[in-house]
């Protein structure tokens, strides 16, 4: 009936008018009590919030998976238990032979995953500030990053013998590369606004990459340490798996080396417990904690 | 020509005619003080892929203390090209840019710029350490006396309940106070603006030029403010140069220093909106027809 009304104003069929309305103007409604504005969430809801609980429930389902397919192969030395793994780890927990075996490692990584940051951070501030630093890095690499840290190990036996050193050249270059790409990468894409505020307040040379650009590339540099924390841990056990007598106190992949060898396959599940622990630790805990305290609260990460 | 064109605008007859630049320069009238910023016949390029593109073409124009002076010209004019050449992250292919009489080489922080851009606050520091950092690099403050600086000029911009937030937590508006304070509270010998309210929403934009007009008429400070808005120019300027597009050169220095929020929409505000459109809008035509030669 409206349409028509409208053809009628129009004189022109074809034309369609939407309809005139009246206007209107009230005061919003007082608001209903029964209605919730804000209401504190259930103790179901507020803890299925916490990733921690999340995740420790997807972790004991896997344990419980495990307890009971070993239990139904029922072969001790193919496929221990996880109840069996369990008491295995803390025998050799609490007699120190295991927490030994994991610090060393540990000293040894950390050693070769420190040179390696440091090296990185030289080569990226001399490919930020020069045209050849940038082409030295870009080659080199494209040409180390797709080699395995490990394939460098022969030749890092024959130079340094065996021992610590051969252990933290290959760290240093499984450590290096990953990391001092995704540095550059992180300071190539600083955006061009916050590089002019930088150097508007007269910021110069290393203030000027200390104070702008790794706070600005700080992201990309986490992510880098992060793949080069794995790519280390993983060159590690694999180098101790292949040589682990570096030094009188073994190391976890030694650990399961001379576990497999002498048939206690508890201790090697342990052995590799304890890898993932460690690993599983310095993800969720020390990089958690950072990211926390740095990229997250500055709101360039979710 | 703009003497003429300006005979059309009665309103606006005299005060164009008395303060035309070239006429001032004619006329035995000396300015009464030195201007605080000379740009003198200054050419800018910049280079991208394949081309040398040249911004602007031997522009001149004097800044004098507490002027807010606006660089207003279309897109691709060369005014942000301008600023930047203003602010020391473009150096003059040809002409000169003294500050005080001192020629600009690189950027510092006597010439606090403001961008258009949100992303111009450092993410890891919260708005009152945004506001103190460069008091304290670039202004060699203690941090206590930085503190107290930064925190008069984030009140005056009225962020005190912000001033520990994170700039991701503030909405468009909000960051360009704290840059806009930033900036102030350097105190530097000019503040450069380019373009500054262009992000963010008609209603907000509408605000922080007023806030701005307040801003200036407490602290007297000098500001060269880039936009494409004839509007904004009036509203914020008192002395707008207009440049033609693509090279920028100066098609006219206009006085509006009378003009304010309060005579949007009325006769004088119309007229030299309208004059100002003119003279922009000629370039378009021209410009066509050289496209069809």
């Amino acid at each position: 009936m409206t349409t028509a009304e409208t053809f009628d104003a129009q004189g022109t069929p074809g034309r369609r008018e939407p309809p005139r309305r009246p206007e209107f103007e009230r005061e919003p409604k007082p608001f209903d009590d029964r209605v919730d504005v804000a209401r504190p969430l259930t103790l179901w809801e507020r803890v299925s919030e916490i990733t921690l609980v999340r995740r420790l429930t997807i972790l004991v389902i896997l344990a419980g998976v495990w307890q009971l397919y070993a239990l139904w192969v029922n072969n001790s030395l193919m496929l221990p238990t996880f109840g069996a793994t369990a008491e295995a780890f803390w025998r050799e927990f609490t007699e120190g032979r295991l927490l030994a075996m994991a610090w060393s490692s540990i000293g040894v990584l950390l050693k070769g995953y420190l040179i390696g940051v440091a090296v990185a951070a030289i080569l990226t501030s001399l490919a930020v500030s020069t045209r050849i630093g940038n082409d030295f890095l870009a080659t080199l690499t494209s040409m180390f990053n797709p080699l395995p840290a490990i394939a460098l190990l022969p030749l890092a036996l024959l130079w340094f013998g065996l021992g610590e050193t051969s252990l933290i050249f290959v760290l240093v270059h499984a450590v290096l590369w990953p990391l001092a790409l995704n540095t550059l990468s992180g300071f190539t894409s600083v955006s061009e606004t916050m590089r002019m505020c930088g150097r508007n307040y007269g910021l110069r040379g290393l203030f000027y990459v200390m104070r702008i650009l790794i706070p600005a590339a700080l992201p990309s540099i986490l992510t880098g340490l992060k793949i080069a924390w794995a790519f280390a841990w993983r060159t590690l056990i694999a180098a101790e798996l292949v040589f682990g007598v570096s030094s009188s106190s073994g190391g976890l992949g030694w650990f399961i080396f001379v576990s497999k060898n002498e048939l206690l396959i508890a201790n090697v599940f342990a052995g590799l417990g304890t890898v993932i622990l460690i690993g599983l630790i310095v993800e969720n805990v020390i990089f958690r904690v950072l990211e926390d305290h740095t990229v997250r609260k500055w709101g360039m990460v979710r | 020509m703009i003497v003429t064109e300006a005979d059309r605008l009665p309103a606006m007859n005299m005060e164009i005619k008395s303060q035309d630049k070239t006429t001032a320069k004619a006329g035995s009238q000396i300015p009464p003080e030195r201007p605080l910023l000379q740009v003198k016949d200054v050419t800018l390029q910049y280079k991208t892929k394949d081309h040398l593109v040249t911004a602007t073409y031997c522009v001149s124009f004097d800044t004098y203390a507490a002027d807010r002076f606006i660089l207003l010209g279309p897109s691709g004019c060369g005014k942000s090209t301008l600023l930047k050449g203003v602010a020391g992250f473009m150096k003059p292919a040809n002409g000169q840019i003294e500050l005080n009489g001192k020629p600009v080489r690189g950027p510092g922080p006597e010439r606090m710029m403001v961008f258009q851009e949100f992303d111009q606050l450092l993410p890891w520091k919260t708005v009152k350490q945004n506001v103190m950092f460069p008091l304290i690099t670039g202004g060699g403050m203690s941090r206590a006396e930085a503190t107290d600086q930064a925190m008069d000029y984030v009140n005056k911009v009225g962020l005190t309940k912000f001033a520990d937030a994170y700039p991701h937590m503030l909405s468009g508006g909000m960051k360009q106070r704290v840059a806009i304070a930033r900036a102030m509270a350097m105190e530097p010998a000019i503040l450069l603006m380019d373009e500054p309210f262009a992000a963010l929403d008609a209603l907000t934009r509408r605000r922080m030029q007023e806030e701005l007009l307040q801003l200036w008429d407490d602290v007297r400070f000098t500001v060269l403010f880039v936009t494409h808005s004839i509007e904004e120019a009036l509203i914020i300027g008192n002395r707008i140069l207009v440049l033609s597009p693509h090279p920028g050169q100066v098609k006219a220095e206009l006085n509006s220093g009378d003009l304010g929020i309060g005579s949007i929409g009325g006769e004088q505000f119309q007229a030299l909106h309208n004059h100002i459109h003119e003279m922009l809008f000629a370039d378009r035509v021209e410009e066509i027809e050289d496209d069809d030669r």
